[in-house]
């Protein structure tokens, strides 16, 4: 690891068994009145208080570690708002609320760059190529670095050459970094990489990140179900779990997640009990939810590594019967070239 | 991705194959993706006198269908299913053009587009395809639509169905802003109204007054089918 053992991440993980991260970003926003269709990016520099009460709500209900209001901040994304020229602004804005924030919470709060998918197809399958994903991810990697993160944190990605991307770009600016793929297609992403495809994937890097896992998806049996398939690997790199507040629901002309505090307070136990390091909540997940998680992970003692059943009994069935790392999934059709 | 083994069937030569044979390898062909192969597959068709929307029905529709269902179960993924589209588009290039001389029926046609606000269209895409491959005419808006470009597209192409597609919490009520247009104006009613997109699920399909919420796209081609039919009963009837 050499210089990684420098950065706050690895210092605060030396001293602790378990973080707690953040909950979701764009419901908490949509709670201040973000318009669905706007983006939330821009709140960086035009509501500046907002994102500040974003950020205290996770730091306030106690987590170690939250993600900065940058998600969607890469130009791909950002052209639709006719910001692509604001990259770099932005991202920094949105990294300098947080450290401010951070250094004032009178203990360790790791504050991580929240960097999200471009939203296109990689080479060969699609148009996006490797070099200039690359461009993507480091020019905003180098706005959350002058903003003060303490290292970058890749989400919601599908696929490995995405993942392997984002890697790079994360070298080039010299600085740490933690991914996470979105598991959400019959226990795969929906590119089809399982738990133990991000593991190995992650082994083979260059630029290795101080921890991997899972983010969103289909609620949380599915995730632990994922963290289970990570830690089978044996991998020594530490596991994040960031699963959601259960599932949408339609009320009122907004939106609501329908997984109580309580809930997240189970599955935060349980994700730990999976071998999970990190763990936070994904969309849905308010400060009240932290809170729950917060508590549970103080008060209850660890146990056993859960088995499916126990997990589906305390959290729901899972989506599909499997996610593809074992034998017993739905065989592809044979055909007569391939034998 | 899979890579995907040749075996000592590389030889395979297709037009030595009688009709049946040449589907089922088809089939074969569309679910690895070959697109070589799947043209070659539609000329010999051609040549043998199989009637242009014949060979889109029974092998090109045929072929994707298992694509759409064992993606839908989980055993192929977004790659694959591109690869097969791929391929599929392929042998269409070749049909179109003939299927417009002979004047094929066509099951319905779809307007579709990524909601305002919203880049992803992977997933939109790929309904897009499964759509064509089924025979339906698709009119693709692109990402990030506001509601009056939903409207227009209704306007000018009089299509059956609308579909509307979002991948993110911050984007997904958009689809309520559009209905509820749609409510206002007393055309609602007028077009079937399918969604889809990872967050979505069935009752936040339901609460924002859809008709159905896909799951994927293969899901949404049978719910398509499923509407437009009975769609032209009660018109018929």
């Amino acid at each position: 690891m050499g210089s990684n053992m420098t950065n706050a991440l690895s210092k605060l993980l030396e001293t602790r068994d378990w973080l707690l991260a953040d909950g979701a970003t764009g419901t908490n926003l949509f709670n201040m009145g973000l318009s669905s269709g706007d983006a939330p990016e821009l709140w960086n520099v035009d509501e500046p208080e907002k994102i500040k009460a974003l950020y205290s709500g996770a730091i306030d209900a106690g987590s170690d570690l939250f993600l900065t209001n940058t998600f969607g901040g890469n130009a791909s994304r950002l052209k639709l708002h006719d910001a692509q020229s604001r990259v770099r602004e932005l991202n920094r804005a949105g990294a300098e609320l947080g450290r401010e924030l951070a250094d004032k919470a009178g203990r360790p709060v790791i504050v991580a760059g929240s960097v999200g998918p471009t939203g296109e197809i990689m080479a060969p399958m699609g148009s996006l190529t490797h070099e200039l994903a690359v461009e993507m991810f480091h020019e905003q990697a180098e706005g959350l670095k002058e903003g003060g993160v303490d290292l970058l944190w890749v989400e919601t990605i599908s696929a490995s050459e995405e993942y392997k991307a984002a890697a790079e770009a994360a070298k080039l600016a010299g600085m740490p970094w933690a991914g996470t793929m979105s598991f959400d297609t019959a226990g795969r992403t929906m590119m089809g990489i399982t738990s133990a495809d991000l593991a190995k994937l992650v082994g083979k890097l260059d630029h290795q990140p101080l921890a991997f896992g899972a983010n969103c998806g289909v609620g949380a049996s599915d995730l632990l179900r994922t963290v289970l398939g990570f830690a089978a690997t044996g991998t020594e790199t530490p596991i994040i779990a960031k699963g959601n507040a259960g599932i949408p629901k339609y009320h009122d002309g907004h939106i609501h997640y329908d997984g109580t505090p309580e809930l997240m307070g189970d599955y935060a136990v349980l994700a730990r009990d999976c071998g999970a390091t990190i763990i936070g909540g994904c969309c849905g997940t308010t400060p009240e939810h932290l809170a729950a998680m917060k508590e549970a992970l103080e008060t209850r003692p660890r146990g056993d590594r859960p088995s499916l059943d126990e997990i589906a009994e305390k959290l729901g069935g899972f989506s599909s019967q499997s996610d593809g790392t074992d034998d017993s999934g739905p065989e592809r059709r044979k055909s007569r070239r391939r034998g | 991705m899979k890579a995907i083994a040749m075996s000592e069937d590389d030889d395979l030569i297709l037009s030595d194959l009688n009709d049946e044979e040449l589907v089922e390898q088809m089939f074969d062909d569309l679910y690895d993706g070959l697109k070589e192969e799947i043209e070659e597959g539609v000329n010999i068709l051609l040549e043998r006198g199989w009637a242009p929307y014949r060979i889109l029905t029974e092998a090109l529709v045929g072929g994707m269908t298992i694509v759409g269902k064992d993606f839908r179960d989980g055993i192929l993924f977004v790659p694959e299913v591109l690869l097969a589209a791929n391929a599929m588009k392929g042998g269409m290039a070749i049909l179109k053009p003939l299927l417009a001389e002979t004047g094929a029926p066509r099951v319905g046609k779809m307007v579709i587009g990524t909601v305002k606000g919203d880049i992803h269209d992977i997933g939109k895409n790929l309904v897009s395809m499964m759509m064509e491959g089924a025979g339906f005419e698709v009119v693709d808006l692109g990402i990030n639509n506001a509601v009056e470009a939903y409207l227009e597209a209704l306007e000018a192409e009089k299509p059956d169905i609308l579909g509307m597609s979002a991948l993110l919490t911050t984007t997904m009520p958009y689809m309520k802003t559009v209905i509820d247009t749609m409510v206002e104006q007393g055309i609602r009613d007028d077009y079937v109204v399918l969604v889809g997109g990872a967050p979505l699920n069935e009752e936040f399909g339901r609460a924002i007054g859809a008709d159905a919420y896909c799951r994927d796209a293969a899901v949404a081609v049978e719910t398509a089918k499923t509407f437009v039919t009975r769609r032209h009963n009660q018109m018929n009837a």
